[in-house]
Parts: structure tokens; C-alpha cells; sequence
């Protein structure tokens, strides 16, 4: 795009080849053959296993992965609730108002994911709401982290629609609860489900805040994998990788199909 | 019989509209005027998306919005139906379930709002295009959904803002004719909002013409084709239009440029002509015009198969002419000639 003679683009392509390979496409590759290698001595792998791969979708591991997927539709869920909520009220605030909530639901993106996880921690560590040691603090953690993303997806296709639609809706009849839910917010379905599957990816790879609050009764995959590397067990951890990655795929494909579908 | 009967006052900083409207049942009645005019605001205030400031909207003998007396009827409370100008079909449902909507918030079953909404296009020629979501329907099509989901309801008063202005040239001209049959069959009282004049002169019984918020001439098309008001209506209707003295069979129009009339003629009067009665000559005419003055051509735009020429000098009109005469007389901007008008041409009315 932009350049038109033959020879920049191939020169443009050759740039974009070399800067994708190696920072993009080879770590996954390593990646997958890690998780399928006997043993690792020389370039490639001397040995195929699919050995790891068993490993990662037993016992314990799946355990890990049911709680990644718990955490993050939790979390989702929640943000994607609270976003819509989010951006239709702001939208409706008062000028003055509406810039200091737009902020506000911003803020997250703005503050480092560990220091959202310690925040939380040293906050529910003691009563009153003492949540230390149970699940609801990693899943308090992902929604604080995901909620900025799934609000501003939203809010930026509400700035989209035009309020007309609304005013259509009412001159037929509609009183303002039946505008929102028959007109308004399944205009926004497209923007809900791509806030959806933000906050399920983003959720599924959280590591930063998780790492400061997880319970050992709850802990997600992206940690299991942190853990795993750091012990040493690298062809075990690429293989839990590559599940991860494979479920979030699969989630997110699933997503787009079943919105798709709706809009037809 | 009166079914709307409303006087719009709406007050912003620099704008006021104050315009009287009444509308009886089964009447088309169109609004016309120029942009920034108070259209759209008028038929927002109708519609009860904008308050009035003063002023009242009294549909159906019911008083639905009057601020003296603090009495205010929000939008969906309000027998009125509106087809906005963009339409505004909503994308995420079907044309049928678009029409079906107000049936059913008006408490329709479900069945029932879906029965009535196939009859509508069906009436509308759209059986075949029920399913559709709007993005694949034609513009002419969205047109015709928009006035069906908008009749669907049964309004007592039918809003109509620019109903063909968002469509080609081609689709306008059939949908045209198409909303004047179906506007024809509605039986509640009908305002169509239009800054296009055929619009108003094919589609409405009476037009109504506002600028700067006022209503500056009224009456029906024939009247107002024949004796424009203002310079907004005569560019309108196409005609010169002049106001000025009247003393016999003379008018004196501009800088006491004397211009002959057939009528007698006597007060302050309007004289009117139009383009076609201008004839163009390179020297001054001997002929049986009574009216004849030194002009200037100013611009010369196509206008149809003629051309038309606007002309400065004593009185500024617009000429039109032939491609042969122009040629002829070698018509371009800065070219001296005369102007000629027979007094018979020059139709003269008091103010």
C-alpha cells in the first residue's frame, strides 16, 4: 500500500519479511516444535514426542486451563456488562461529567498490570472484604484490566452510531427502556462481541497482576506456563502454550462465526 | 376538518421560528423553504423531539404540547408518524420486522404486528423483499420501508422530512409518484418538510412557505406559482419578480425604472415575468415592446435545452434563450445588449 512501483514494493516486502520471521513466526515455531520434541541438542529437535502435548490435557494442566477459561468468561462477561453500561451512560452525562468518566474507565490501560495486582492485594488483604486466598481476586483483577478495552470498543462504536436511531424508535412508539434494548444495545451487538473476544484474549494471557494474586486453589495456565519455564521444564511449557493459544483460537473463531451469523 | 391545528414558537439565540400551521385530515401539506429556513426544526417540534418555547400543537382536538400551560406529550405518546430523511431503517432487523416495530410497541402480539407489517409491503410492492435487512435493499426500496414502517402505526399526523432527497435523479422521479398515491390514501393530516419545489407542487394540496422562521406566503400551488411573494418563491417558481409603486399601467420597480403592465395598477404592487418573456437584441429594438433597457450579461448557465442568461442593468433579470441566439449574439459575461418585455407578458399584483 502507498508505494507503487514494482521495485519498493518488493523491497517493502522483503523489510516486512525479515521483521516478521524472526520476531513474529519463529518464537512460534519454536514454540510448536518445542512442544512436540523428544530431545533439543542441535538446530532442530532429534526427537518427536507427542508425549508433552498428553501431558498438558491431564490432570492438574487441564485443571489450570478450566480456571483460565472460568477467570476469563467471568471477567469478560462482566466487562463487556459494565462497558456497554459504561459507555451508554457517559454518552448521556453532561459534558463536563463525560470527559472525567471517559478518564476514568481509561485508567486502567494507563497503570502497569502489577501494580493493579498489588493494588488489589494490599486493598482485600484484610477485613472488611478480606478476598486474599480466593479466586474472586484474580477475577476482580482481569475484569479491572479487560474493562478499559471492552469499554472503549464499545464507546467507540456508540460514537459511530447516530442518535437518530433512538428518536426513530420513540416516534414509533418505543418508550426509552424499549429504545435501549430493542434498538440501542443490539446496534452495539457487533462492538459487544468484539469487546467480547478482547477481554476473552487478553483475559487468557494475563500474567502481570495475576502473578501478584492468584491462590494455589486457583491458579490460570498463563501462570502454570510462567511457573513450568521457570522451573527448567521448557518442552512441557511449550506444550501448555500451545494449548492455550489453540483454545483461544478456537473461542475467538467461534465468536466471530456465532456474530456473523446474527447479523445476516 | 382541522386535525392539526398548532402554532410553532421556537426559541434559539439568533433563531426564532413562529409559524402557524393548521392541516386538515386527509390534506398534504408541504413546507418549503430555504436551508437554515426552520424546516427541520418546525417538524421536530411536531414531532415532539424538540420543545416548543411558546406556542401550541393540538392534534385531534388534544392538546399535546403546550408550554403556557406546562402540558408536554413526549415523542412516543404521540399519534405521529415520521419518515426521517435518511431514513434511518433500523440495520440490525429486517424490512418486515422495521415495519413491524411500531404495531408492536403499540401493543400489538407479536403475530399480529408481523401480519400487519407484510400487509404494508405488500401495499408497498416488497413482499418478495421482507427478509431483507436494510443495507441490501435499494434506496428507493429504504424509501418505501421508512414510509410504510411509519404508516404501519396509523398516525393521525404523517412528518415527512425530505422524503426524496437522499435518492438518484432516475428513483426519484418513480418514487415521486409512487408517495403521491400512497400519500393520497392516508386519511390522517400529512406535512412534508422540502426545500425542492417539484416536490411540494407534485405531492402537496397546499404549500407552505417559510423563511427566516416566518411563514412568507401560503396558499396552493397555482396560486403561489402565479403570484410569488417573495425573491425565494419567485427563484422557485422561475419567475423575475419585482415590487414596487403602481401608478396606471406603469410599475415602479428598483431605481424608478418605469415597467409597463398590462393590468391597471395602482399602490404597491409585485410585477412578475417570466424568463422566457425576455427578449435579447444586439441593438435597441423597434419593435411593439413597451419595456426595453440597456443590459449587461452577467452569467450564462444551462437550463434545460435553453440557456439562461442573468442580466445587470437598470432591473437585474434572468433571460432565457436559445443555444442558436447565443451564438448569434455572441452571450458572454461583460457583452452589452438590449432587453426587451411586452407589457402583456408582465403580470402585476397588489402586495
Amino acid at each position: 500500500m502507498l508505494v507503487w512501483s514494482r521495485r519498493g514494493r518488493a523491497l517493502l516486502w522483503t523489510v516486512f519479511a525479515l521483521v516478521f520471521v524472526p520476531v513474529v513466526l519463529a518464537p512460534l515455531a519454536v514454540l510448536v516444535l518445542a512442544a512436540v520434541a523428544g530431545s533439543w541438542n542441535g538446530v532442530l529437535p532429534t526427537g518427536y514426542t507427542t508425549g508433552h502435548l498428553g501431558d498438558a490435557l491431564a490432570g492438574e494442566q487441564v485443571a489450570s486451563l478450566s480456571v483460565s477459561l472460568q477467570t476469563a468468561f467471568l471477567a469478560g462477561i462482566g466487562a463487556v456488562i459494565v462497558g456497554v453500561w459504561g459507555a451508554l451512560a457517559v454518552r448521556e452525562a453532561p459534558p463536563a461529567a463525560r470527559r472525567i468518566a471517559d478518564a476514568a474507565m481509561h485508567l486502567p490501560i494507563a497503570v502497569p498490570s502489577v501494580v493493579v495486582g498489588l493494588g488489589l492485594l494490599t486493598a482485600f488483604s484484610r477485613p472488611p472484604i478480606a478476598l486474599n486466598g480466593t479466586m474472586w481476586l484474580v477475577v476482580i483483577a482481569h475484569f479491572v484490566l479487560v474493562l478499559a478495552f471492552a469499554y472503549s470498543t464499545v464507546s467507540a462504536a456508540l460514537e459511530r452510531t447516530d442518535p437518530a436511531y433512538a428518536q426513530v424508535a420513540a416516534s414509533l412508539g418505543a418508550s426509552p427502556m424499549r429504545v435501549l434494548w430493542r434498538v440501542r444495545v443490539p446496534m452495539l451487538m457487533p462492538a459487544v462481541s468484539a469487546a467480547a473476544s478482547l477481554s476473552l484474549a487478553l483475559s487468557m494471557g494475563e500474567v502481570g497482576a495475576t502473578i501478584m494474586v492468584y491462590p494455589a486453589s486457583w491458579r490460570p495456565l498463563s501462570v502454570t506456563i510462567f511457573t513450568l519455564t521457570d522451573r527448567g521444564k521448557v518442552f512441557l511449557a511449550s506444550a501448555e502454550t500451545v494449548v492455550l493459544l489453540a483454545t483461544t483460537v478456537v473461542i475467538l473463531v467461534g465468536l466471530g462465526v456465532a456474530t456473523r451469523r446474527g447479523r445476516r | 376538518m382541522t386535525v392539526l391545528d398548532a402554532h410553532l414558537v421556537v426559541e434559539r439565540e439568533t433563531f426564532r421560528l413562529d409559524v402557524p400551521l393548521r392541516i386538515a385530515a386527509g390534506e398534504v401539506v408541504a413546507l418549503l423553504g430555504p436551508n437554515g429556513a426552520g424546516k427541520t426544526t418546525a417538524l421536530r417540534a411536531l414531532a415532539g423531539l424538540r420543545p416548543l418555547t411558546a406556542g401550541h400543537v393540538t392534534l385531534d382536538g388534544l392538546d399535546l404540547d403546550r408550554p403556557g400551560s406546562r402540558l408536554w406529550t413526549p415523542v412516543e405518546r404521540r399519534r405521529v408518524g415520521v419518515v426521517f430523511q435518511d431514513y434511518l431503517l433500523f440495520p440490525h432487523l429486517s424490512a418486515l420486522d422495521n415495519v413491524a416495530f411500531g404495531p408492536r410497541r403499540r401493543g400489538l402480539a407479536k403475530r399480529d404486528a408481523r401480519a400487519k407489517a407484510a400487509d404494508w409491503l405488500k401495499r408497498m410492492d416488497l413482499t418478495d423483499y421482507a427478509a431483507r435487512k436494510p443495507r441490501h435493499l435499494s434506496g428507493g426500496q429504504a424509501q418505501r420501508v421508512a414510509l410504510a414502517r411509519a404508516l404501519a402505526v396509523e398516525p393521525t399526523l404523517l412528518l415527512l422530512d425530505e422524503p426524496l432527497a437522499a435518492l438518484d435523479a432516475r428513483t426519484r422521479l418513480d418514487t415521486r409518484t409512487e408517495l403521491h398515491t400512497h400519500l393520497g390514501e392516508h386519511a390522517g393530516a400529512t406535512l412534508l418538510v422540502t426545500h425542492d419545489p417539484l416536490d411540494a407542487l407534485i405531492l402537496a394540496d397546499r404549500l407552505v412557505i417559510i423563511e427566516d422562521g416566518r411563514v412568507v406566503q401560503e396558499g396552493d400551488a397555482a396560486a403561489v406559482t402565479a403570484r410569488p411573494r417573495t425573491d425565494y418563491v419567485a427563484r422557485l417558481v422561475g419567475l423575475n419578480l419585482f415590487r414596487g409603486h403602481g401608478d396606471g399601467h406603469d410599475v415602479r420597480v428598483g431605481a424608478d425604472f418605469p415597467l409597463a403592465v398590462a393590468d391597471r395598477v395602482s399602490g404597491e404592487v409585485f410585477a412578475a415575468f417570466p424568463p422566457s418573456a425576455v427578449a435579447l437584441h444586439p441593438e435597441r429594438p423597434e419593435g411593439s415592446a413597451r419595456n426595453t433597457w440597456p443590459a449587461t450579461v452577467a452569467s450564462v448557465q444551462h437550463n434545460g435545452d435553453n440557456l439562461r442568461v442573468r442580466l445587470d442593468g437598470p432591473i437585474p433579470v434572468a433571460a432565457d434563450v436559445t443555444p442558436a441566439a447565443v451564438a448569434q449574439l455572441r452571450l458572454v459575461p461583460g457583452r452589452e445588449v438590449w432587453a426587451a418585455v411586452k407589457a402583456t407578458q408582465v403580470r402585476a399584483y397588489p402586495v
